[in-house]
């Protein structure tokens, strides 16, 4: 990582033409996320956690090779050997070889099911061999060994053992209380820890059957995963004479040089003052310190000074769900400091902060359980702030009723104050960007690189964001469009106030120009939203979305598909049948989707209204396949099969979906109920889903993130139906009417101040004194429900429109063309 | 617009048979193309069907609208809405993709469209189509 980090600023800043550089390495894949490590197990692929791929490093010309280590270095000839026997010369030699897993002298470390992790290749190794495998021992019960016992935790692993030589676990980082309350909460959450466990030996013949300790007790399991701690890589630069470390390690100065002029290290593999970084961020500060350093000594670039000052070594991670933070001297004795000390038994939180003795300053601190402040307490910490009269605001979480507006408290910070440490952005480098009209938090990412290394400073970037703006006295826009100076909130208010039904007629009344493909589709679907018409009458539909202008969804090369509603996933055979038939009819290719319905695509324009007359005939609706809008309720099979069914499931997704069908929302939303705790039909994952209890109903909301999953979050529990229904009508009419444009429920509720407490005041509450008006209006709308193909097929007028030539309706577009695929057919590639 | 001697006009239908602020296509001979009607100003556009984009025949069942203070019509492919001007074939949305533009007269109710593309767009055959990543389609 940062080898490539490396390369990137070099890249970046050195004059052009001025260096040819040449990368070097051991394994087979390009630099990698080693970082993220354990989400590969979660089902990142190796190229996911790239750093950049091998095209980058095309793209920049820079020479990359690939599962070929270097042997030996020459320092007099500046050449360098590697495995293959190739050889290379060299003017500066940048050493990044980072750090092997440091193997403790046990006995029987060579037996199979022994491990180390460190690399996607031990953890492929790791993966094959545990299949079968129940019970695993991790060796290390620091910050590398609890990250090793989560990804056993995610490969399903039934009984992991954290086995630490010190009296408590991440003995670096927590002091006693701390180490005690993350144990008692890991211990909770299924792992087993043993401190104070000396390893001895690895029992077994020729596998690992168990480990003993030098209380000559034992512990049996198949697997055993080394993660104790990291060795630098530095035989290479030792077997060429350079200086190393008593324990390891590349000696280099504040430049990054080593006792040769000509080779650099950087990462994991140097020692600067004695010390061996095993963190990410200061890896990258190393790597810029070198780039700048040669820039200015060899490339005639920018004379610029910058050295290597030693590393903070604040972290905050969340492992296995525990939030655990270290910053500053976290062991500063009573002499030193005065502590504040919180601790909560109840829910397994504790913190403690070192202040200075005359109250001014921060020294120090740890936090386990919760960690919520941890970035606001850093700046204090490493800006030397003083500290604000009321202690009692740093160590208790934000209360959601009270938030303080985003960016409170920023202004007081330094202009210098290091935001982003992985890629050194200072708040200086932030607001500029702002002032430079980089306006959005994605913006400023891409312009300043902050929160592009491990993005734990991403909610401090957009709180910077929105200060700055503000301070400039501009407003965060809001506005859909250029054509309409409103949000999407202020519309649905206006339209409906005044009564407008149609795009021409907001359009006439409050905007300018013609209207574009944004304001279009947000604007028809208010329409559609508050009164529910037919969105297709006259002079309607060419300011529909593309796919509601011809009911259906358009698919590659200009076909569509078509899918009827299945309410909670219910068929009969003879409708199957009616499906099957018109699908061999029209030659359509079938495809069951992820909501318990069929999809029939292939569709020339001319066709929707056949099979949708057919389909009607047979009894069935339009699916909204096409819409924003109520897409399916899933359900499991509930009470009236299930062995273990509370509930009738499926008659209550039934009875949802029929209520909902037709209503158009923000953004596509899809539910589920489920018949008991098991969750078959997978509730928590939907916008809003049912799951049953012994007394009757929880209702969930907002988990559907998109592209960025979130689970559901409990709005209410134990209703009765009717409650439920009335619950799930105030829910949707309050995102209806204030979610911003294709928004989902997820990324509304994050948005929503006071979160999911709020959502429970306004929807359970009534705080907004709103619910019966709501319902009465969600009522209205729903009642003017009617099937738009049924609409459609009946409408000479409507149905005319669905012909692809205007001047030869009786011909399809010549250029759709299938090719057969497993006994259906496909779209051809143009 | 052209409206000399050697230009041909073909019949395309009538002006009734367009939706208000939409489009239709046309086809003329193996070549198909988009027809568009503006109400608010009472114009019509016509440019290539083919969205140069992803090549897919499409821009016809696109939305149209209006760029700017100067009102440029537009046109957005209903596949990953890319937006072309209707004056000049421009891609609108930074890329360096042109359409051809047709001139397009009424009389009596019915609509003719130029056989000869409007100066400064370019032939279909060269548009760059360069792999672009584009947006993933909404689908169920």
């Amino acid at each position: 990582m940062v080898g490539y980090k490396f390369c990137e600023k070099m890249v970046a800043k050195a004059p052009k033409g001025s260096c040819h550089i040449t990368v070097l390495a051991e394994e087979r894949r390009p630099a990698y996320d080693r970082v993220h490590l354990t989400s590969y197990i979660n089902g990142i692929s190796a190229e996911a956690l790239t750093m950049a791929p091998i095209s980058w490093y095309e793209s920049q010309n820079i020479d990359l090779h690939l599962g070929d280590a270097a042997v030996n270095i020459d320092r007099q000839a500046k050449t360098i050997r590697t495995e293959s026997g190739a050889q290379w010369s060299y003017d500066i030699l940048v050493m990044a070889t980072g750090s092997a897993a440091m193997v403790p002298p046990i006995h029987g470390v060579e037996k199979k099911g022994v491990f180390v992790y460190r690399t996607i290749d031990d953890l492929d190794k790791i993966i094959d061999y545990a299949s079968g495998v129940k019970k695993v021992a991790v060796l290390g019960g620091g910050l590398l060994g609890l990250e090793a016992a989560k990804a056993m935790v995610d490969i399903g692993i039934e009984k992991t053992y954290v086995i630490e030589f010190a009296p408590k676990l991440m003995p670096r980082q927590l002091d006693d209380t701390g180490g005690a309350v993350l144990r008692s909460k890991l211990t909770a959450l299924g792992l087993k820890v043993h401190t104070r466990k000396h390893t001895y030996q690895v029992l077994g013949e020729e596998k690992v059957t168990g480990i003993q300790f030098v209380d000559e007790s034992e512990l049996s399991v198949e697997m055993l995963v080394i993660s104790t701690g990291i060795n630098a890589r530095d035989e290479l630069a030792s077997a060429a004479g350079l200086t190393t470390g008593p324990r390891g390690g590349i000696v280099v100065n504040d430049s990054m040089v080593t006792a040769d002029s000509s080779i650099y290290a950087i990462g994991e593999c140097a020692v600067h003052e004695g010390i061996v970084y095993g963190l990410v961020a200061p890896g990258y500060d190393m790597a810029e310190v070198a780039t700048t350093h040669i820039i200015a000594n060899y490339l005639d670039g920018e004379r610029k000074q910058r050295s290597f000052t030693g590393f903070d070594m604040s972290t905050k991670l969340k492992l296995i769900g525990v939030d655990v933070a270290s910053f500053g001297d976290p062991f500063l004795t009573a002499d030193k400091a005065q502590h504040l000390i919180y601790e909560d038994k109840v829910h397994g939180i504790y913190k403690r902060l070192n202040i200075s003795l005359d109250g001014k300053y921060l020294l120090g601190g740890v936090m386990v359980g919760e960690a919520s402040k941890y970035n606001n307490l850093l700046q204090y910490y490493k800006n030397n702030m003083l500290l604000p009269e009321a202690l009692d605001t740093l160590v208790f979480p934000e209360q959601s009723s009270d938030k303080q507006p985003a960016g409170a408290g920023l202004d007081a910070l330094p202009d210098g104050a290091l935001i982003c440490s992985c890629e050194g952005v200072t708040k200086r480098d932030i607001c500029q960007a702002v002032n430079q009209g980089y306006e959005t938090a994605d913006a400023v990412k891409k312009c300043t690189k902050a929160g592009t290394g491990c993005g734990g400073c991403m909610p401090i970037v957009k709180d910077l964001v929105t200060m700055t703006l503000k301070n400039n006295g501009k407003e965060v826009r809001s506005e859909i469009c250029e054509h309409f100076p409103y949000s999407r909130q202020q519309l649905y208010d206006l339209i409906k106030l005044e009564r407008l039904s149609s795009f021409e007629q907001v359009l006439k009344t409050h905007g300018s120009g013609d209207g574009c493909e944004v304001c279009k589709p947000v604007i028809s679907s208010l329409v559609a939203s508050i009164l529910n018409e037919m969105i297709l009458s006259k002079n309607k539909d060419t300011a529909q979305d593309s796919n509601d202008r011809f009911l259906a969804n358009i698919q590659k090369g200009g076909s569509y598909s078509v899918v009827p509603r299945i309410p909670g996933g219910e068929i009969t055979p003879d409708k199957l049948l009616v499906i099957a038939t018109v699908a061999k009819k029209y030659n359509l290719y079938t495809k069951i989707t992820g909501g318990q319905r069929i999809d029939m695509f292939g569709a020339h324009l001319s066709e929707l209204p056949l099979i949708w007359k057919e389909l009607i005939d047979a009894g069935f609706e339009s699916g909204h396949a096409y819409g924003k809008s109520l897409r399916t309720v899933k359900s499991c099979v509930g009470s009236t099969w299930c062995r273990f069914g509370l509930h009738d499931s499926v008659s209550f997704a039934i009875r949802i979906e029929n209520r909902y069908k037709g209503l158009r929302t923000p953004h596509k939303i899809k539910s589920a109920v489920s018949g008991c705790i098991r969750e078959c039909a997978e509730a928590q994952s939907k916008d809003f889903g049912i799951i049953a209890t012994e007394k009757g109903w929880n209702l969930y909301v907002c988990g559907n993130g998109g592209s960025k999953p979130q689970h559901a979050l409990l709005l209410a529990q134990d209703l009765d139906s009717d409650t439920c229904i009335r619950y799930i009508d105030r829910f949707l009419m309050y995102y209806i009417k204030t979610a911003d444009p294709l928004t989902r429920t997820a990324t509304w509720l994050n948005k929503l101040e006071g979160g999911i407490d709020y959502l429970r005041k306004v929807v359970v509450e009534d705080s907004l004194g709103k619910a019966a008006e709501w319902e009465a209006e969600m009522q209205a709308v729903l009642d003017q429900y009617a099937c738009e193909w049924k609409v459609a097929v009946e409408d000479p007028a409507i149905r005319k429109r669905f012909a692809h030539f205007v001047n030869a309706p009786e011909q399809n577009d010549p250029t759709i063309a299938f090719v057969p695929l497993r006994e259906q057919k496909r779209v051809a590639e143009w | 617009m052209i409206n000399d001697e050697s230009t041909f006009w073909f019949h395309a239908c009538l002006a009734a048979d367009v939706p208000h602020n939409g489009g239709v296509c046309v086809k003329r001979g193996e070549e198909q193309i988009a027809l568009f009607y503006f109400a608010r100003t009472d114009s019509w556009y016509a440019t290539q069907n083919l969205c140069p984009h992803r090549r897919q025949m499409a821009l016809s069942r696109g939305m149209t609208g209006s760029a700017g203070i100067s009102e440029e019509p537009k046109v957005a492919c209903p596949f990953h809405k890319k937006t072309f001007s209707l004056h000049t074939g421009k891609c609108l949305s930074g890329e360096d993709y042109r359409i051809r533009v047709y001139p397009v007269k009424v009389e009596a109710g019915n609509v003719y469209i130029g056989s000869r593309p409007v100066q400064g767009a370019v032939p279909a055959g060269s548009e760059c189509h360069s792999a672009c990543p584009g947006q993933v389609m909404e689908d169920f």
